[in-house]
């Protein structure tokens, strides 16, 4: 049970990777979606036994490796933290699997996609389960392959490998702290396996490295690594950019199992950072800001699946400063419903994209509802359990965040609280702008288009009501668990909070307006969004160009495609809202910063380093051997007495040599 | 006088004088059957070596042992080989004449003579029924003014090597009383000081054997005559006459001369740099096929004497294993050379393979094969004879003469590759004849030694160590 949870994803990788051409591209399909299957029933049980029951274990594998004082071994490691991501995993993994059987129906090389897939998860269980931070690291650095691999499966198209490129050189950025982070943990406790560091926390308290508190310096390098990881402000850049990638992987990898990795990390680490009180600080004003900031960027965005990225990383955003102010079981939470409601909205993107024929500008959407119902009622409940509108999932967790922010009575706290407020006020926006402009209205697709809207087959249909189900009742149904009253029964020591940390009592204690709150702010977004969408439809536009610089710039709606051919590139018209529309001008200051000067230096090195010098070495050894030739040849004079003259020369060297050397 | 000892040297020249008389004897031209002769009495020969006792005989001239045997079956086996090679190609040059098999087969006896000298006076005579016959034979063309020009250069510079070995030799009897190499060991094994005499005079034995493998600096004379003499002749040049002197050369050096090794190991030791240096570099530049093969020759000396700098008897038997598949490869190679001929004319330039591989592709996949192999690239023979002689010198402590071996063959290989390119993956020039039966057999037979021989080499290795071991006791 619990090993096959995690091997039977790499089983069905190595069918579909390895045998996928002998066995087919439908057998080899369905060969992985049973292996998902089996491991999300696997998962399940796990679920059951470790968390339900409260019965934690170690399984032991083998030795991986044993250098000096490092030993590292490979064992999986099922307590209540670990149960939970592997069953969501498993279970959303799964759905995945069977959505893309219909996505992926057209495409050239299905076997290569579900290989890929099933690596992937199997990664992501690796990485869950790890029983010490090298096997942790193991699987991180499998799911940053996969996801390179995913995003660039499209490989003939140019995006799509500059995107994988830079999901995986945005994500190595974080790795390097990451093991640094990992490095400085054997440094100071002399081991990386939690069992042996989590207790040694307390003795190590007071450790310095240069200067510097060790365990702060730990939690701040993870921190970072998590960021990476996690898509974080600052390391954010790939995460809407990796929408190159098939939708089913955007669903999997950003939006429901990959991104968490670094909020996974953070609550795995729990025993560590709560003796880091300022690396927590970091944490939670990152993760603060990361959601107020995504959240603006996505209600300018245009992209179907980028709003929904941006959203994620806002989301993300909640989790991590949930898990700053120490509230590491809330933050888990909303994990774990966020993965259920982000896997429906993407999967249900993709249903739309599919409908409109790979359409994925929403201007050029509208009008569909009543041609694609099952999939508008499922982006309904996404977005309503997105917006945290009572009852639906997203509102228990993203309560409780809201909650735990504002019973930390710190100043980090209430800043984490007062961005949360406003990003749930934009959250609900957008995502009705979303559904508003994606579904009602007049259709603004051309008229080829609209004919050939159809509903998804069933294949795809049933992971969308599934994932519906889960978005509508988890919250319901596990928050008791995860953060009510049996939540000391159900994590059972898998996090660790430590003396002074009494958050998870101190958020049910909050004024009785606090819990209200979010629901009202949402409910203000989705009003908003109402009157500016469907009651008076011009009025964005007179917005985007009051906030523009060059307000001519500004595309109306709906779009009409220029003659001739379509404007590829979107002019930038300036102001605040270019501001917006060009995500904060991130990828221009990194372009700036990192990137030219990156490559500079890399032209620099190719054209000096490598042309001149690397080459110019065995050039230069070659031209002294051809030179050597000439010179050996140039002795052959075709003379004998020449020849007679170099043979006594040398009889007198070598006599003489001799007479010396004596 | 157990002269019995000395049975193959007395069947060889006896059935030399046969031959003779029944070439002069008929009317008719009696090149092939003569060959086919000397090629028998070569094969008897070496199967009388094979089952040739041990000991000395001839009043102590005449020494007989593993190493001996192990030396003369290769200078046979090279002379057999190098007359099949010369069959065709004598015969299309008009140079079928009856006098050739049997001045080889005098050659060969003196190389077995010198093999098997255990007296400075044995030597010399071995020596110059050696060179005797060479120089004819290099001016065997002798209507042809590069040939006789050959002929007439190896025997100028042969002349002026013969009096350096002699005058080496009358030192070392003048001042040690005996030319008897058993007791010159003793004579300088002797507590005593060795005087300058002696020295000097073994520097001079050393330069006119230095001449006969073409070493640096004695070199001079290989490309020039390479180049003018015939191809067959070229071909047995460059194997059987090496044998011999490098036979000599480790005998007279480890034997009589053994007590004075840190002397003369200094000069070995300069003549292999400088032969492996100059064996790579000069060839580079050569346009003509002969030449290259002159300085590839001038090269493998080189290599081969690494063995005997050691001194070692890890290095003594990399030099007789070095010796044993230089030989088979060298004339797998000069096979190919002799079979060169574009509308019956023989062309010898390395453009003249051009395209080789399109046109005729078994000799050009045989030929790569000796080109890889002379390169030293496994798992070719070439490889491990080099494996060998690096692996003593690194035993032995003489790392510069390893790495320098090891740059040099990095070197060499360059020209060697250039010729399998040219081979591939030039334009073709023109097809070249049809290769004849006797040149695809020695070709074949040379090429499959070399290509298998990393699979079987224990034979070899066993029969090298047993020679070693008989020489150094």
């Amino acid at each position: 049970m619990f090993v096959g949870a995690i091997f039977f994803p790499l089983l069905g990788a190595c069918l579909s990777g390895f045998l996928g051409r002998w066995l087919g591209d439908k057998l080899a399909q369905w060969a992985t979606v049973i292996c998902m299957a089996l491991a999300a029933v696997c998962g399940s049980l796990a679920f059951a036994h470790v968390a339900m029951d409260s019965q934690p274990a170690t399984v032991p594998l083998l030795t991986w490796m044993d250098v000096g004082g490092l030993e590292i071994s490979w064992a999986l490691r099922y307590d209540t933290l670990s149960v939970v991501m592997v069953a969501m995993v498993t279970f959303i993994s799964t759905l995945i699997h069977l959505y893309s059987v219909g996505y992926m129906s057209h495409d050239a090389t299905p076997t290569r996609f579900f290989a890929y897939l099933s690596l992937f998860t199997f990664m992501m269980l690796m990485l869950v389960t790890a029983d010490n931070l090298a096997q942790l690291f193991f699987g991180w650095e499998g799911v940053g392959l996969a996801s390179y691999l995913l995003i660039g499966y499209w490989y003939d198209r140019e995006s799509a490998n500059r995107a994988a490129m830079k999901a995986f050189i945005v994500n190595r950025v974080g790795d390097v702290f990451f093991m640094l982070g990992l490095a400085l943990t054997f440094f100071t406790f002399g081991s990386i396996e939690f069992d042996t560091i989590f207790p040694a926390v307390a003795q190590h308290a007071n450790d310095r490295f240069a200067g510097l508190p060790a365990i702060e310096l730990i939690g701040v390098l993870l921190f970072l690594g998590a960021c990476g990881k996690s898509a974080q402000l600052g390391l954010h850049t790939w995460l809407p950019d990796a929408m190159e990638g098939p939708t089913p992987v955007s669903a999997l990898i950003h939006a429901a199992t990959m991104v968490t990795a670094g909020v996974f990390l953070m609550a795995r680490m729990s025993p560590l950072m709560e003796y880091a009180p300022v690396a927590l600080a970091i944490v939670t004003v990152v993760g603060a800001s990361t959601a107020l900031f995504a959240a603006t960027i996505g209600c300018v965005q245009n992209d179907i699946k980028r709003i929904i990225a941006y959203s994620t990383c806002s989301q993300l955003g909640y989790m991590f400063f949930a898990a700053g102010v120490g509230a590491y079981q809330v933050s888990v939470f909303h994990l774990f419903t966020h993965a259920f409601f982000k896997a429906l909205l993407f999967l249900g993107a993709g249903s739309v994209i599919h409908a409109m024929s790979d359409e994925q500008d929403i201007r050029k959407m509208g009008g569909i509802w009543t041609k694609i119902p099952v999939t508008y009622v499922v982006m309904w409940i996404g977005n309503l359990a997105l917006a945290g509108i009572p009852f639906f999932a997203g509102y228990y967790s993203k309560d409780a965040i809201l909650e735990a922010a504002y019973a930390a009575h710190s100043g980090v706290g209430a800043y984490a609280w007062v961005c949360g407020m406003l990003a749930a006020f934009l959250t609900a926006f957008y995502s009705w702008r979303l559904l508003i402009l994606t579904f009602h209205g007049k259709p603004r697709a051309d008229h080829h288009t609209m004919e050939h809207v159809h509903e998804s087959p069933a294949v795809m249909l049933i992971p969308l009501l599934l994932l519906a189900v889960g978005a509508v009742l988890t919250g319901a149904v596990f928050a008791p668990f995860f953060v009510g009253e049996h939540a000391h029964e159900f994590w059972n020591g898998a996090i660790f909070n430590g003396e002074h940390n009494h958050i998870l009592h101190a958020m049910h204690e909050v004024p009785e307006w606090v819990p209200l709150a979010p629901t009202v702010m949402g409910i203000a977004g989705i009003a908003l969004a109402y009157v500016m969408y469907m009651a008076a439809p011009g009025l964005p536009t007179r917005l985007a160009q009051m906030f523009s610089a060059r307000p001519q710039l500004v595309r109306r709606l709906p779009l009409i495609p220029a003659e001739g051919e379509e404007q590829q590139t979107e002019p930038n018209p300036g102001g605040l809202y270019g501001f917006l529309l060009k995500k904060w001008y991130f990828d221009e200051l990194y372009d700036f910063l990192f990137v030219r000067p990156a490559r500079r230096l890399a032209e620099r090195f190719w054209k000096v380093g490598d042309a001149r010098i690397i080459d110019g070495m065995p050039n230069g050894v070659a031209s002294l051997a051809a030179a050597g030739a000439r010179g050996a040849v140039r002795i052959q004079t075709g003379r004998v007495a020449n020849y007679a003259f170099a043979m006594i020369i040398g009889l007198v060297l070598f006599v003489t040599l001799f007479l010396i050397g004596r | 006088m157990s002269w019995t000892l000395a049975l193959p040297e007395l069947v060889l020249a006896c059935s030399g004088l046969v031959l003779l008389l029944a070439g002069v004897i008929p009317k008719q031209e009696t090149f092939f059957p003569i060959t086919m002769g000397a090629i028998g009495a070569l094969l008897v020969t070496a199967v009388l070596v094979l089952g040739q006792g041990e000991g000395t005989a001839l009043g102590g001239h005449y020494v007989a042992d593993a190493f001996s045997g192990f030396m003369k079956i290769l200078a046979l086996g090279a002379a057999a080989l190098g007359l099949l090679l010369s069959i065709d190609f004598n015969e299309k040059e008009g140079l079928g004449r009856f006098e050739f098999p049997v001045l080889v087969l005098f050659a060969s006896l003196g190389a077995m003579v010198m093999i098997s000298a255990n007296d400075l006076m044995a030597l010399y005579l071995g020596l110059e029924l050696l060179s005797l016959p060479l120089y004819v034979i290099a001016a065997f063309n002798r209507d042809n003014a590069r040939s006789s020009e050959a002929g007439l250069k190896y025997f100028v510079l042969g002349a002026l090597a013969s009096g350096l070995l002699l005058y080496g030799t009358t030192l070392v009897y003048g001042f040690a009383g005996t030319t008897n190499f058993d007791r010159l060991a003793d004579a300088f094994s002797a507590a005593q000081g060795v005087s300058a005499g002696v020295i000097v005079g073994v520097v001079f034995v050393i330069a006119g054997l230095a001449f006969k493998v073409s070493a640096v600096p004695f070199h001079m004379w290989t490309p020039d005559v390479y180049e003018g003499a015939p191809t067959p002749v070229t071909a047995y040049f460059a194997s059987a006459p090496k044998v011999a002197a490098i036979a000599l050369l480790t005998r007279v050096l480890l034997g009589p001369f053994g007590d004075l090794a840190a002397q003369w190991q200094q000069v070995i030791l300069l003549i292999s740099f400088g032969s492996m240096i100059l064996g790579s570099f000069a060839a580079i530049g050569q346009i003509n096929l002969k030449r290259l093969m002159a300085y590839s020759s001038i090269g493998h000396v080189g290599y081969a004497l690494m063995g005997l700098a050691v001194g070692s008897d890890t290095g003594l038997r990399g030099l007789l294993f070095y010796m044993a598949i230089y030989v088979f490869m060298n004339v797998g190679a000069f096979a190919v050379l002799v079979a060169m001929r574009r509308q019956g004319r023989a062309v010898e330039q390395v453009e003249d393979l051009a395209g080789l591989a399109r046109t005729d592709l078994g000799m050009a996949l045989w030929m790569a094969a000796f080109m890889f192999s002379m390169a030293g690239i496994p798992p070719l023979a070439g490889f491990f004879s080099k494996l060998y002689v690096f692996l003593a010198a690194v035993q032995g402590g003489f790392w510069t003469l390893a790495v320098v071996g090891v740059l040099t063959s990095v070197v060499s290989a360059y020209y060697y590759l250039r010729v399998v390119k040219v081979m591939f993956f030039d334009q073709p020039a023109g097809a070249l004849d049809r290769a004849p039966a006797s040149l695809t057999i020695v070709m074949a037979g040379t090429g499959l030694f070399t290509l298998l021989f990393g699979l079987f080499p224990a034979p070899l290795l066993a029969a090298a160590q047993a020679a070693a071991a008989a020489l150094l006791g």
